[in-house]
């Protein structure tokens, strides 16, 4: 009992940003390996674009450590990352629009 | 606030001054608002971030007008290899960021041992992705071939240069750790390195989905 909750007190955020991450890269990862990133489309795209922006917005946040730097760091960031995934989303749209 | 109050807070907004942001920004949160690491790599980070996400762009805009071609050619991808180097590049920041914990705690032992275990996912990413390459090479497949692998091979070729540079900044850091030469008194290069390897990993979480995934 009292070993586990030595335990728990080691764990840190790094640890559940990390186990966050892995959890989010094996579900991107299912979407491709079972067919779903085909068979669901916009869904799929949406649901793997969502997990990437969490993943990057952990890492960014808890690993980069700008959740406790200033403001316009975190907004200059964040601010990229909003960008690169909304232009991936609308490319992928003009695709699907084409197709 | 007074305009010279603003230029200041905006001033500290940027360069991280923590006395100057404390006094401006800190909350009930009650921890410093500090930019971890040296001002001019995060510059270096930004300027890596805006060509990466050109070449992302890039990817994405000539993907929509050649559909068919980008998804035949993203199926004769290993993805069972990109979502492992995934894994591996993740769990290498994480072992970074435990690095940089353990240090700021007077932990230098523990500190040397996490960041070698990052290294070591550094190095394993770098000889997956030279079997994938190799692989790839071996079949006639290069940057010629066609427009998927033209960018395929730009995006996670300059993607790995930058593997193979934070791999060598990781390894510099390990000695300086194990010397005493970063400390919990003296985290700045550890801070930039860390920042910097970060960023790596950040890319990739883009790059897996765009590249592997996306259909």
């Amino acid at each position: 009992m009292r070993a586990g909750v030595g335990v728990l007190k080691a764990i840190q955020s790094n640890d559940l940003v990390w186990f966050g991450l892995i959890l989010a890269t094996l579900i991107t990862f299912w979407f491709g390996e079972s067919g779903l990133s085909d068979s669901a489309r916009g869904v799929a795209v949406l649901v793997i674009f969502g997990l990437a922006y969490a993943k990057a917005a952990g890492v960014i946040l808890q690993f980069m450590e700008l959740k406790h730097a200033p403001w316009l760091w975190r907004l200059l960031l964040l601010g990229w990352l909003t960008v690169v995934v909304l232009g991936i989303l609308l490319a992928w749209l003009i695709g699907d629009l084409r197709a | 606030m007074r305009i010279d109050d603003q230029k200041v807070s905006q001033s500290a907004a940027f360069v991280g001054d923590a006395e100057l942001v404390d006094a401006e920004l800190d909350d009930s949160h009650g921890s410093q608002f500090r930019l971890a690491g040296d001002l001019a790599v995060w510059l270096v980070i930004l300027i890596e971030l805006v060509t990466f996400g050109l070449f992302f762009m890039v990817f994405a805009f000539k993907r929509a007008f050649q559909v068919d071609l980008f998804n035949r050619m993203q199926s004769t991808l290993d993805l069972h290899s990109g979502v492992v180097n995934t894994i591996l590049l993740i769990t290498s920041s994480w072992f970074v960021a435990r690095c940089v914990a353990a240090v700021r705690k007077g932990q230098s032992q523990a500190g040397a041992r996490w960041l070698a275990l990052a290294i070591v996912c550094g190095a394993a990413f770098l000889v997956m992705k030279t079997v994938e390459f190799k692989a790839k090479f071996d079949l006639g497949v290069n940057l010629s071939t066609n427009d998927f692998y033209m960018l395929y091979f730009t995006l996670a070729g300059f993607h790995m240069l930058h593997v193979v540079v934070g791999v060598i900044i990781l390894a510099m850091l390990l000695v300086m750790v194990r010397r005493g030469k970063v400390a919990a008194n003296n985290m700045h290069a550890l801070e930039t390195g860390a920042a910097f390897w970060h960023m790596v990993d950040l890319l990739w979480i883009i790059l897996f989905p765009l590249v592997y995934v996306m259909r």
